[in-house]
């Protein structure tokens, strides 16, 4: 468990946050210049503020040097030492802590290493050198780890390749980590718990579904990339290649979707791939429609509002016009119909 | 071969590699150090150190030997006391070789500084976060990408060294076989009528060894470049 306050002044703005951050994941999430990587950089210790308090398990580290705050840090670019072969950039933590090293083979593994060790950094691709440094900080055995952006100088097929690696890291390494990132699909994904950060103030700390169903946020969030994600149980594979899943407020189908049956999944609905309809729609090519009930209604400054839906004790988020929400009457409390042009499979499985 | 240049002349030749050497193997580590500081710490008195570094660069050699002198001269300030326990500079090679690595101390300074800045911060700080403290990110991370630089750096005092002349002569004179290196021998030689040619020769042996460093530098800071890998990854 890590404790942080910090408060510093820099040019532009003033850093003023305190949090607390559980075990698992926990993204730090804002605009570019929010304050994101100076709060892990604080924590770090690379950054020196004007007050600060960090405690690690109990332990006040703020006071200590960089080297021996037992943290293990990935930053956006893989920092590689350009001189040492990959399996001498892996054991550079091992000389300086005693205990660092000894699940070398279980890393190695679990990143998927073993062809990699003889090779020099300068001939790896940009993912294979974001594992080793992601291998690298785990090695040398730190007490929480810290990522800065480490999808962010990566194509898309390479952050498909470094995300599983990232959840098995969040459920079987069980050290807590501290994940600074402003794209929203990610922290999705990885996320337990999620802070959000706005010119250096803390907006909002909560487990990750409930954050994004926030509407009050959803200017910080951004208004495209705001959505919902909601559980759903897998509980059919149909004859049709459709995977049936329940949801608190009905059936939702997806394209078969490989999990074992019962398997508890998160769902990330966008705001604006939700519509909304008085009476269950007949005649639609639309599978996904969920009965909901409207639990606030937000109107933005141009011409969009935000619904939040309630179904069940989860929250869904709906953009649509000002003047659909004229035109049908729309108010607090109203039972309606979601239909969802879109669902996508936002992480594997979370657990009971 | 042998009597190409006379005894004299070899003998010279042999001292100011000597000198040479040994002045900028002593001043290195002092060369590193003094380089790190300015590269990478702000302290009070920075400008001064780095002023301090620079003197003799601007300086009269003349008046950089006799401030030698005043130091470490037989009577001189620091003298006596260094002599008491078995050093001695004055009319010594090892005069000549402390004239020589003063000389050529601002730049080897300047070539190291340049190339302990051109290493990427942010893997100094990568190092620290896996547990390296201080002096440990320099000699694993530091050093090892700055080296070619460290190398320029120290072949360039050593050819300086080879052609320091107005220092060492202030200090220690040029005694043949003790401080006659290879500039005073050739200075020497010139003041002698008819012994043209023997300066002459020394001459190019002077150029053969100052072009000699200048190639062997280069040689080594590209391979060592080449395999560091010229993007730091």
């Amino acid at each position: 468990m890590l404790d942080v306050s910090l408060k510093h002044r820099f040019a532009g703005f003033d850093l003023d946050v305190a949090f607390t951050a559980p075990k698992g994941l926990t993204a730090i999430f804002g605009r570019s210049g929010a304050g994101k990587t100076s709060i892990i950089n604080a924590v770090a210790g690379l950054l020196q503020t004007d007050y600060a308090q960090v405690t690690l398990d109990g332990v006040e580290i703020s006071t200590l040097p960089t080297h021996l705050r037992n943290v293990g840090y990935v930053f956006q670019e893989a920092r590689l030492f350009p001189h040492m072969t990959v399996q001498r950039n892996l054991k550079y933590g091992s000389w300086f802590r005693p205990k660092a090293g000894r699940d070398f083979d279980r890393v190695v593994a679990l990143l998927g290493l073993e062809p990699l060790l003889a090779r020099a950094p300068l001939h790896l691709s940009g993912g294979e050198k974001q594992r080793v440094a992601i291998g690298r900080a785990l090695l040398s055995n730190p007490q929480i780890l810290l990522m800065d952006e480490p999808l962010s100088a990566l194509d898309a097929p390479r952050k498909a390749e470094i995300l599983p690696y990232l959840e098995r890291l969040r459920d079987e390494a069980g050290l807590p980590i501290l994940y600074v990132s402003h794209a929203l699909a990610e922290v999705a994904r990885l996320a337990t718990t999620m802070l959000v950060v706005e010119a250096g103030r803390l907006r909002r700390i909560g487990p990750t579904a409930e954050v994004l169903s926030d509407p009050s946020l959803a200017n910080v969030l951004g208004l495209r990339a705001a959505g919902s994600l909601i559980t759903a149980r897998l509980v059919a594979q149909e004859d049709d290649g459709l995977s049936r899943l329940e949801t608190a407020a009905g059936p939702v189908f997806l394209p078969r979707v490989a999990a074992s049956l019962g398997a508890l999944l998160r769902l990330r609905i966008p705001a604006q791939d939700v519509m909304i309809a008085l009476q269950a729609p007949q005649g639609i090519s639309a599978l996904n429609v969920l009965a909901v009930r409207i639990e606030a209604l937000r109107l933005g400054e141009g011409p969009g509002a935000i619904l939040t839906l309630a179904l069940g004790e989860e929250r869904l988020l709906a953009r649509i016009t000002q003047r659909s929400v004229a035109a049908l009457g729309l108010a607090v409390g109203q039972e309606v119909f979601a239909v969802l042009k879109s669902v996508a499979l936002a992480q594997g499985d979370i657990g009971g | 071969m042998a009597e190409w240049l006379s005894p004299e002349g070899w003998q010279a030749v042999r001292l100011s590699l000597w000198v040479a050497f040994w002045a900028m193997l002593c001043s290195l580590p002092l060369a590193v150090a003094v380089a790190w500081l300015l590269a990478r710490r702000d302290f009070w008195g920075k400008q001064l150190l780095n002023g301090l570094v620079h003197l003799p660069l601007i300086l009269p050699p003349v008046v950089t030997g006799y401030v030698l002198l005043l130091a470490f001269g037989r009577r001189g300030l620091f003298g006596p006391a260094l002599a008491d326990i078995g050093i001695v500079f004055s009319f010594r090679w090892t005069g000549a070789a402390l004239a020589a690595a003063v000389m050529g101390f601002p730049l080897m300074v300047r070539a190291i500084r340049l190339s302990i800045e051109a290493v990427d911060l942010r893997l100094e700080a990568a190092a620290r976060t896996l547990g390296a403290s201080g002096i440990w990110v320099f000699v694993t991370v530091t050093l090892p990408l700055a080296l070619p630089g460290v190398l320029a750096g120290a072949i360039l005092g050593f050819a300086k060294a080879l052609g320091e002349f107005g220092a060492t002569i202030t200090f220690v004179s040029a005694i043949p076989g003790e401080t006659q290196t290879l500039p005073s021998a050739i200075y020497a030689a010139l003041q002698v009528p008819g012994q043209d040619a023997v300066a002459a020769r020394m001459v190019a042996v002077s150029v053969v060894l100052a072009m000699g460093a200048l190639i062997a530098s280069e040689l080594l800071a590209r391979s060592l470049s080449r395999r560091i890998g010229a993007s730091h990854a």
